[in-house]
């Protein structure tokens, strides 16, 4: 693997999705729609923090589910994937694939957390943003390292709509309680120390997942 | 230039249980030329993406080497230029910026502005390079399909229906291909087309019992 090849292959993607929209317009769409009926359900209601904590993360579990799976797929429906695999190494692939589900992901939670603030301005408050911050970064690099590797499995099968969130749920699941406990303490103002075990969860989380999925990514991609 | 060299030995491939072919061996130097026919659905085409290393073998071994030393069949992949049904150029992108990105992504640092821009003009595209790959006709496609596979002058040149939407002239072109290659380098051709079998030396007819 080479970085020059890896960053070629997330120029290659990057570029491609703005074009095509692939995977922006599904998510754009999910994030609009999905906030603007928590925001219906809850209009009268002042929901608790770790009630706000869950819905943010639902949000973005699900668009994420909507979204990320197409760097995969979109390669596969269009008969791409054996003009990849002759001209990348499979780490190649694998972390250009990451970088740009990291980089979607985080995006994406940056778009939910506007919307949020701006449609829940009083009861969505970050009062610690230092664990905030660090709860969407280590967050979206779980979500991606997660996704990267369960949407190239999803990509070989015939079933993808519906593989891809049943497949996703079991291994999200703790990563899900994790983000949601560290951000609702972020928006009760707890200190940052406060929040640590759950940091140190989810980086012991990325990195097994990110070590596993880079093991077990060239038997996926080769067959 | 490089010189490539390949061993097949005892290679069966089966898919869910269901044996394609079973037992081939092949041998293979610099220079020789092989063509790959048989039935319908007799594996030519898993037979060649187990030789460009994008398959495994079932049973049996596949081993390449460059100038006499053994090499990983995943390193070999530079070496080779592949033209099949199965593989498509980015729709979405130009047919230049296909070479282009596709270039960057091998970092080939060999492959510069010439390099594909003669690649396009031999294959009869360079009028079309600004042009969406999603307005080329399959004809077209095909053409940038060889542009790509020679770009880098493989070592191995492998064509899976090679003439496959082409015209006239887009056959001459392959001919034109053809000839270049059997002059530096190993061609394999799988096809069920007499007219294309007999640009090779050497036969495999799959189907058979044992090959």
């Amino acid at each position: 693997m080479s970085a020059s090849s890896t960053f070629a292959l997330v120029r290659k993607d990057v570029h491609s999705e703005l074009r095509t929209r692939y995977a922006l317009n599904a998510l754009i769409m999910f994030v609009v729609v999905a906030v603007a009926t928590i925001l219906f359900a809850l209009r009268s209601d002042q929901p608790t923090s770790s009630v706000l904590a869950g819905l943010y993360w639902v949000v973005v579990f699900f668009t994420a589910m909507s979204g990320l799976s197409r760097t995969f797929v979109s390669e596969e429906e269009r008969g791409t994937t054996m003009t990849l695999q002759l001209v990348a190494t499979p780490s190649t692939v694998y972390f250009a694939k990451l970088i740009v589900n990291t980089a979607l992901t985080f995006s994406l939670t940056i778009a939910v957390t506007v919307l949020y603030m701006t449609v829940f301005s009083d009861s969505f408050v970050i009062q610690t943003m230092s664990t905030f911050l660090v709860t969407v970064i280590l967050g979206s690099l779980g979500f991606a390292s997660a996704s990267t590797i369960i949407a190239a499995i999803v990509a070989k099968a015939n079933t993808r709509a519906t593989l891809y969130p049943v497949l996703s749920f079991p291994i999200l699941v703790v990563l899900l309680m994790t983000v949601m406990s560290a951000t609702t303490k972020a928006l009760d103002g707890e200190p940052f120390e406060g929040a640590l075990g759950d940091f140190q969860i989810l980086a012991g989380y990325i990195l097994a997942m990110t070590g596993g999925s880079y093991l077990l990514f060239e038997y996926v991609w080769k067959e | 230039m490089t010189s490539v060299s390949l061993k097949l030995d005892g290679v069966s491939k089966e898919f869910n249980r269901r044996l394609i072919f079973r037992d081939v061996s092949i041998s293979l130097q610099g220079g020789d030329t092989l063509a790959i026919t048989g039935r319908n659905g007799s594996g030519k085409s898993t037979l060649v993406k187990i030789l460009c290393g994008l398959l495994s073998p079932t049973r049996g071994t596949l081993m390449y080497a460059l100038d006499g030393k053994d090499i990983e069949v995943d390193a070999i992949k530079d070496h080779i230029g592949l033209v099949s049904p199965y593989l498509q150029m980015y729709d979405e992108f130009t047919g230049l910026e296909n070479l282009e990105v596709l270039s960057r992504i091998r970092a080939d640092r060999n492959i510069t502005g010439e390099t594909i821009a003669e690649a396009l003009k031999n294959v009869g595209l360079w009028d079309r390079r600004n042009d969406f790959v999603r307005t080329y006709s399959s004809g077209m496609k095909q053409r940038l399909k060889y542009a790509f596979a020679v770009l880098h002058r493989p070592g191995v040149l492998v064509l899976d229906e090679p003439t496959s939407n082409l015209d006239a002239d887009g056959i001459a072109m392959v001919e034109r291909c053809v000839r270049e290659q059997r002059s530096h380098g190993m061609l394999i051709v799988a096809t069920n087309d007499a007219d294309e079998a007999i640009w090779c030396s050497q036969r495999v007819v799959l189907g058979d019992e044992k090959v």
